[in-house]
């Protein structure tokens, strides 16, 4: 560690003013503070010091990411050798497969996206803010794994520029970034985001993996549902475990309850956003269970079904809880997680043009975050107003 | 014919066209510019429709402007716009009958849109004729040019198309573009005008 140190300080005289590699200040910068914590605090006014700052706290959430995202690469390779009826118990060589899928699509989202915010940075003279750190490992994991590169270049530029450079940056998004991207996405390329070829790759990589038939589907239990209504008895199961076939981080329900306890431990997450949305979709499932029309084989979904299946307990657990873009009153948490949960089940049964809803409700609630805040905090000024009066 | 084209002439012809543009920089008409600009053609026939309609109520207003009775004033002018929208309506529906189709009630629309109204008041019912219509021709040709900027974006990067005809070569789909969907739907065309918005802002503070 302090090797690093003193290389650090070694080199850091070239980025300041006058230095030759003063053009990269911002990337030093940003590397410096993510390996160390800066020293720097504020010089004025009143400030509450805490020794974790938005860096450590980015880096909690990329850690608790982790656990989907290795399962994800498992399940990719699970699901091609599936398809293509092949050898199913070969651990290692699925997962490698998965790995060498998954990783250019990571490499590009983090290239793509930190590029422009170091730009963004050096040309507007700041330190290069952080948020993407967390985006940029999200976005890999809500998309299909046949998602071509250049169209996640493009919807990442789009989404880093559009929801959060032009709203002020790290902080200031009003959305979050990644469902944006996932947003450009699903409406400037349904085809590669929607439909039955989607879900598998369907080719070999360095001769792992197994190449697929052209025309050879595999649809997502949402989408089965949605166009069959047929539901086999182990699918619980199998979407616990999350050998379904779905965007690449958001099938197992294990792997992102390892996750979602974690950011529950360290504080990172709020409890109350992440139960109030599995409580709002429940009850919305349950009503639908005993209202709804039974043609409709996407009402007729058990509520711990629709929890299982599909984005939801991703959504809940890693962007739900967004502290940036969700409600900031405590009592509000509960209102925004609960209509998250109600509006994702809503879109889902009652549009089927949309298989899964949860993507929308979030970026439907992060524009009523500011509004439920705000009632919140009226509410609190006049119950204290009556309190205060003289009677 | 000096006086006709004096300097003060030409700037109210061309303020509009940049440093005073109806949709860039008073925000005005946006609401039909992001209804028909999903591809190119639809776009230039409704610029042209509006060019014409705002110049010639321009030109009408002007010369009745002394003997018009201030409070009932709203009342002539729209229905001085409304007359020669549905002149326009009509000669849209008989000589270019699927872009009328195409543009469905916007061109009807044109009846309220903003730069008409704005125009009318604050500048026709103050000037002469012939200046009133050099405002109505540059207001027009303002609004105009926006459109087919967005339209021309929309329908290349939406359809790979311009005008209709398939510009991008097939070989770049193979390779494995894909034509974007979303700019087809008027959300984009929104964020499209406020890149121009921003361009245009961003060339005019380099300017000065």
């Amino acid at each position: 560690m302090n090797a690093l140190r003193n290389y650090l300080d070694k080199i850091k005289p070239n980025f300041e003013e006058g230095g030759k590699l003063h053009a990269f200040r911002s990337v030093f910068d940003g590397f410096e503070t993510f390996l160390f914590v800066p020293n720097t605090t504020a010089k004025c006014g009143v400030h509450v010091h805490d020794a974790i700052d938005s860096k450590r706290i980015m880096s909690f959430v990329v850690i608790a990411l982790i656990p989907a995202l290795l399962f994800g690469m498992y399940n990719v390779g699970y699901q091609n050798a599936v398809l293509a009826q092949g050898d199913l118990t070969d651990h290692v060589g699925m997962f490698l497969f998965g790995f060498l899928a998954v990783l250019p699509k990571i490499l590009v989202s983090y290239i793509v996206g930190l590029g422009i915010e170091f730009v963004v940075a050096q040309w507007k003279n700041e330190e290069i803010q952080e948020g993407y750190l967390v985006s940029g490992m999200i976005i890999p994991l809500i998309i299909p794994v046949t998602t071509p590169l250049w169209i996640i270049a493009l919807a990442v530029a789009f989404a880093v520029i559009f929801a959060k450079e032009i709203f002020g940056g790290t902080g200031m998004n009003i959305f979050n970034v990644a469902l944006v991207t996932r947003a450009f996405l699903f409406f400037s390329y349904p085809g590669c985001l929607t439909g039955d070829t989607v879900w598998v790759a369907d080719s070999s990589i360095f001769g792992l993996g197994y190449d697929l038939a052209d025309g050879v589907t595999s649809a997502t239990p949402l989408g089965i549902a949605a166009a069959k209504g047929v539901q086999s008895a182990s699918l619980t199961m199998d979407s616990i475990t999350g050998l379904i076939p779905g965007c690449i981080g958001e099938t197992s329900v294990i792997a992102i309850a390892l996750g979602g306890i974690l950011l529950l431990w360290t504080g990172v997450a709020s409890w109350k956003t992440m139960f109030s949305v599995f409580v709002g979709g429940a009850l919305t499932a349950i009503l639908f269970n005993k209202f709804g029309s039974a043609d409709n084989a996407v009402a007729m979904l058990p509520w711990y079904q629709h929890l299982t299946l599909g984005g939801f307990c991703f959504g809940a657990v890693f962007m739900a809880t967004d502290p940036v873009t969700s409600a900031r009153t405590e009592t509000g948490k509960y209102f925004y997680g609960f209509f998250i949960g109600v509006i994702a089940i809503v879109v889902r049964v009652l549009n089927p043009g949309y298989p899964e809803g949860m993507m929308l409700a979030i970026l439907f609630m992060n524009v009523f975050a500011a509004l439920i805040d705000y009632y919140v905090v009226q509410s609190n000024i006049n119950m204290r107003a009556n309190r205060a009066k003289l009677k | 014919m000096g006086k006709l084209f004096s300097k003060e002439n030409q700037e109210v012809f061309s303020n509009p066209l940049n440093l005073n543009n109806p949709v860039v920089v008073q925000v005005l008409g946006i609401c039909s510019a992001l209804a028909v600009t999903s591809q190119l053609k639809p776009a230039i026939v409704m610029g042209l429709s509006v060019t014409v309609i705002t110049a010639f109520s321009n030109l009408i207003i002007s010369l009745i402007r002394k003997t018009i009775p201030n409070r009932i004033r709203i009342i002539v002018q729209l229905v001085v716009v409304a007359a020669l929208v549905t002149i326009v309506s009509m000669i849209l529906k008989a000589y270019v009958y699927d872009v009328s189709v195409m543009l469905s009630v916007y061109v009807g629309l044109i009846i309220t849109n903003c730069i008409l109204m704005g125009r009318l008041e604050a500048f026709a019912m103050q000037n002469g004729p012939w200046e009133s219509f050099l405002d109505g021709i540059g207001n027009g040709i303002g609004y105009a040019i926006i459109l087919v900027v967005v339209g021309f974006a929309r329908e290349l990067l939406g359809a790979g198309s311009i005008l209709g005809f398939k510009v991008l070569p097939q070989a770049v789909y193979d390779l494995g573009y894909m034509d974007n969907g979303m700019m087809t739907m008027p959300a984009m065309a929104l964020i499209l005008l406020g890149c121009v918005i921003w361009a245009h802002r961003a060339y005019n503070e380099e300017k000065k």
